[in-house]
């Protein structure tokens, strides 16, 4: 896999994960004021720091046909679970996510929340929900960045792509200040689901010792097919047409990422 | 107590999921393209191909019962919730 792809992979994946991160800490920053969730989002990206100073060259050290079964096998398993939901968002048996309603409803609970403080935090409902989200969601890119990185043993290129997705998305945030609604977090999350997928298929069953036919040129019929067994998946689950506009997630839905 | 369940919950949920059946499929389809790799039988497609059969069964599935996880909210339950 050459380090555009690796980049363009990682990238895709952790600006999705920065997005729903910056809508929690938008609901937080906006309702309760901005001083103790900033506070929650530094301890958070901290403590995922950490992880990753120490997962990344413990990682690093075992050996590629082990680690590429195991971790092929996981983002297999994490990937074909983005994807099955994909899917089921795309054919309409299950809600479009969607960033404006998730940062209403967190904004909501966050009004009502009861105030306080403790040690140097003046506001622990504000600190606590910041720190939780940016760490939940931080915990999905360091895992991709950590799997992508060390089966290509290229966890600072994957790093990169990484940064650079949540350094644009916060970038934005900060310049439109409201939930970034309009990114096609549903197509995203399908093209994401596809790549896990593939390259978790790639990894697994070269860690079993098997040879895909054409080495590192399987991705490339194992990408697309991918892709096509998903939507044929879509086009089956979602049966026979209804009038316009009464699924969510139809393609006559204006909110319809994929 | 409370607390290692709750961990232990975060990480199955984390990586196992909704459907439980899909990683136990995975892992018994790369066991199987092991074994028959070590017999010098060429395996490769057997997990792509299981890869399809679980993803539809577990699609159909989630379909009959409203959803899979029935969260038809767009929401995942938790603020780290995924895809």
């Amino acid at each position: 896999m050459n380090a555009t792809v690796l980049v363009l992979s990682v990238f895709l994946a952790c600006a999705v994960e920065a997005v729903e991160a910056l809508t929690i800490v938008l609901a937080a920053g906006t309702t309760r004021g901005w001083r103790s969730p900033l506070i929650g989002t530094g301890a958070a990206l901290a403590v995922l720091a950490v992880v990753v100073g120490a997962l990344g060259p413990a990682v690093g050290r075992v050996p590629l046909q082990p680690l590429r079964l195991v971790v092929g096998a996981l983002l297999l398993v994490f990937g074909l679970q983005w994807l099955r939901k994909a899917i089921l968002r795309a054919a309409g048996h299950k809600a479009l996510h969607d960033e404006d309603r998730i940062y209403r409803e967190r904004a909501a609970a966050a009004r009502t929340a009861g105030g306080g403080g403790r040690a140097f935090v003046p506001d622990w409902y504000g600190f606590t929900m910041a720190f939780k989200g940016v760490l939940l969601e931080g915990l999905e890119v360091v895992f991709i960045v950590i799997t992508f990185g060390a089966v290509q043993g290229r966890i600072g290129l994957a790093a990169l792509g990484a940064a650079a997705a949540v350094l644009l998305v916060t970038a934005v945030g900060l310049l439109v200040r409201a939930p970034l609604a309009r990114v096609p977090e549903n197509t995203l999350k399908f093209a994401v689901g596809v790549l896990l997928t593939a390259f978790g298929l790639f990894w697994s069953v070269e860690g079993t010792g098997a040879r895909w036919p054409g080495s590192d040129l399987a991705l490339l019929a194992l990408v697309p097919g991918t892709l096509a067994v998903a939507l044929v998946c879509v086009t089956a689950l979602r049966g026979p047409r209804e009038p316009a506009g009464t699924r969510p997630g139809s393609p006559d839905d204006p909110g319809a990422g994929s | 107590m409370n607390h290692v369940h709750n961990f232990l919950r975060f990480w199955y949920d984390f990586v196992i999921g909704d459907d439980w059946t899909v990683a136990l499929c995975v892992a018994l389809a790369l066991g199987a393209t092991a074994l028959l790799t070590a017999c010098h039988v060429a395996a490769w497609w057997l997990t792509p191909a299981a890869v399809v059969v679980v993803l539809a069964v577990s699609l159909r599935r989630a379909t009959r019962s409203g959803g899979g996880t029935g969260d038809r909210t767009g929401g995942t339950g938790r603020p780290g919730g995924r895809g």
